[in-house]
């Protein structure tokens, strides 16, 4: 069996969405091949050969890759989809924008965010927000997968040395164009991969407070999330969106802050090892999946919580 | 230009589903059911298309069982001018939804289709992308702004990092994330008057399309209940049992 992983990068770099894909992928087992698709992509390349587990590297650079447009890149995997039984990516916006477009015209079926492998045809996805967990068998000639990081331990990024090889990228498609694009940008860990998250809700006010659990973060060394309701509102950038539609994280410790708990909420962090709600209203349903639980005004919480943790500092 | 909306009946988003206990699917009977909020979110951005004189005209489509007319009478109320029901009671999987699209793309000449970017039942994200691939045609998903001037569609997506801006030459494919619009609530004469605009029923034979399932759902299950959590009564308190107890910071 032989499995291509389509990897997640930035042309400069892997992003640690593919190490989760390639453990699903040991899981599966078999030949583990990463497929990078880019532009000036050669150091993502490199550390892709880098990552224990990975067998070989594929690289295709073309200047029409440079953007990650579906487009142009469905057609290359299309192309080497014969020579494996799975493809697989994460299940990030770019995983799930490409690979249902790849599973049709191979005409199969695509099974999106598995968060645990069974045997090879077979994949736990969960459905309903994360309620009901549904264990599926794949009966296609090449199963394809996009894969849920918080089911799965990042693979090492050292360790490996795979060949690179190239390959021809697919001719350039002219039907959609890339504009622009619009990053956060952030010195504090990224949201998917970050182990504390401190999350906003539409009890925060404005974006102005926001600012308090910025402090707090930077103390923690936290990435800062957000309900679906304080986006909205626009405290803060779509980006944050903790949620069943927006990202779906699993770190060590979630703090959730003025944070009702709706399904669709909990959908994007009840993963999480420990999870802390701050709410003024005891009966919010965060409070039932919450390891610690504190009922009070977060305005008057928050800076207690700040001092408790400078109090902390070592002598 | 005709705009297509396909939208999906779905368990609402406010019941928090029962696996059956033999694990053999969801207990859906007598809970409520809706149209999938995205969907509905895509029938509001076609109506607008409408009333900017893009579009000429709104066709929604569902696929399953009868009952789906409710959906496409919803989505008629909202302002959608026409429904077509492709009627089945076979389980209908994505890529079989996908194919009984593109025969109806083909057979009503449609140069637009908007739909949900994800059900919120099956939580798939799909539907829209292998439409796209099976026509041939581009794709934006994940919008949360869409502009469309002449032959040419603009579309804001929302990604991982932020936000991108895509130019695609129609005709074309956009799915539909949460903040694109806030739907109108569908008024009384509305609804009445959607109960009177025309709702036509195909089968999936007539349109030439194989919707057998290519995954086999082999059980069902909830995941594993966090323990319950406690109360504490302070700041000072939080800290102290997320270092010495939780050990997490």
């Amino acid at each position: 069996m032989a499995i291509l992983i389509i990897a997640e990068h930035d042309n400069q770099s892997l992003k640690g969405a593919t190490l989760n894909t390639v453990t699903a992928a040991n899981c599966i087992g078999g030949e583990l091949h990463v497929l990078v698709m880019g532009h000036h992509c050669q150091k993502a390349a490199e550390q892709a050969a880098r990552v224990a587990g990975v067998a070989k590297v594929r690289v295709a650079d073309a200047e029409h890759y440079e953007h990650a447009l579906a487009e142009n890149l469905a057609p290359l995997v299309v192309r080497v989809a014969d020579e494996y039984t799975h493809l697989l990516a994460p299940a990030t916006t770019a995983g799930k924008n490409l690979m249902p477009r790849v599973a049709a015209l191979l005409d199969v079926a695509q099974v999106s965010e598995i968060v645990a492998v069974e045997s090879a045809d077979t994949f736990v996805r969960p459905i309903y927000a994360g309620n009901v967990l549904a264990t599926v068998r794949s009966g296609d000639r090449v199963k394809v997968i996009t894969v849920r990081g918080t089911g799965f331990e990042a693979a090492a990024s050292q360790g490996g040395a795979a060949p690179i090889e190239s390959i021809q990228p697919a001719a350039r498609t002219n039907t959609s164009r890339f504009v622009s694009r619009q990053l956060t940008e952030s010195a504090r860990p990224e949201l998917s991969a970050a182990r504390r998250v401190i999350s906003g809700g539409r009890g925060m006010g404005s974006a102005e407070n926001f600012k308090l659990l910025e402090a707090i973060a930077d103390k923690l060394g936290a990435a800062v999330g957000a309900s679906r309701a304080a986006v909205d509102a626009g405290y803060v950038p779509n980006d944050y969106q903790v949620g069943q539609t927006g990202k779906v994280i699993a770190p060590e410790l979630y703090i959730a802050v003025g944070i009702s708990g709706a399904i669709q909420h909990l959908a994007g962090m009840k993963e999480s090892k420990v999870i802390v709600a701050i709410n003024k209203d005891e009966e919010a349903p965060i409070f039932q999946i919450a390891d610690y639980g504190l009922v009070g005004d977060l305005f008057q919480v928050l800076p207690e919580f700040s001092h408790a943790l400078d109090q902390l500092k070592p002598a | 230009m005709k705009v297509l909306v396909p939208v999906k009946r779905v368990v609402d988003a406010n019941v928090k589903v029962r696996v059956k206990t033999d694990g053999s699917g969801v207990d859906i009977a007598n809970v409520k059911l809706s149209i999938n909020p995205f969907d509905e979110i895509a029938v509001e951005e076609a109506v607008r298309l409408k009333e900017a004189g893009v579009a000429t005209e709104v066709v929604a489509v569902s696929c399953g069982v009868a009952g789906c007319q409710e959906t496409l009478r919803t989505a008629m109320a909202i302002g959608a001018d026409r429904g077509t029901l492709v009627e089945t009671e076979a389980e209908l999987q994505p890529l079989a939804v996908a194919k009984l699209l593109q025969a109806l793309v083909a057979r009503d000449k449609v140069k637009l289709v908007v739909l949900g970017k994800q059900a919120i039942d099956d939580d798939a994200n799909q539907v829209g992308q292998m439409l796209a691939a099976l026509l041939d045609w581009p794709q934006a998903t994940f919008a949360s702004k869409v502009a469309v001037a002449g032959d040419t569609a603009t579309v804001v997506r929302e990604i991982d990092g932020g936000l991108e801006t895509l130019e695609l030459k129609l005709p074309a494919v956009i799915t539909v994330d949460l903040r694109l619009n806030t739907p109108r609530y569908a008024t009384l004469p509305n609804i009445m008057k959607a109960k009177k605009k025309p709702l036509e029923s195909l089968t999936p034979e007539a349109l030439g399309v194989d919707v057998r399932p290519r995954l086999a759902t082999l059980r069902m299950a909830e995941p594993p209940k966090r323990q319950a959590g406690i109360k504490v009564a302070s700041a000072a308190e939080l800290v102290d049992k997320l270092k010495n107890e939780a050990k997490v910071i």
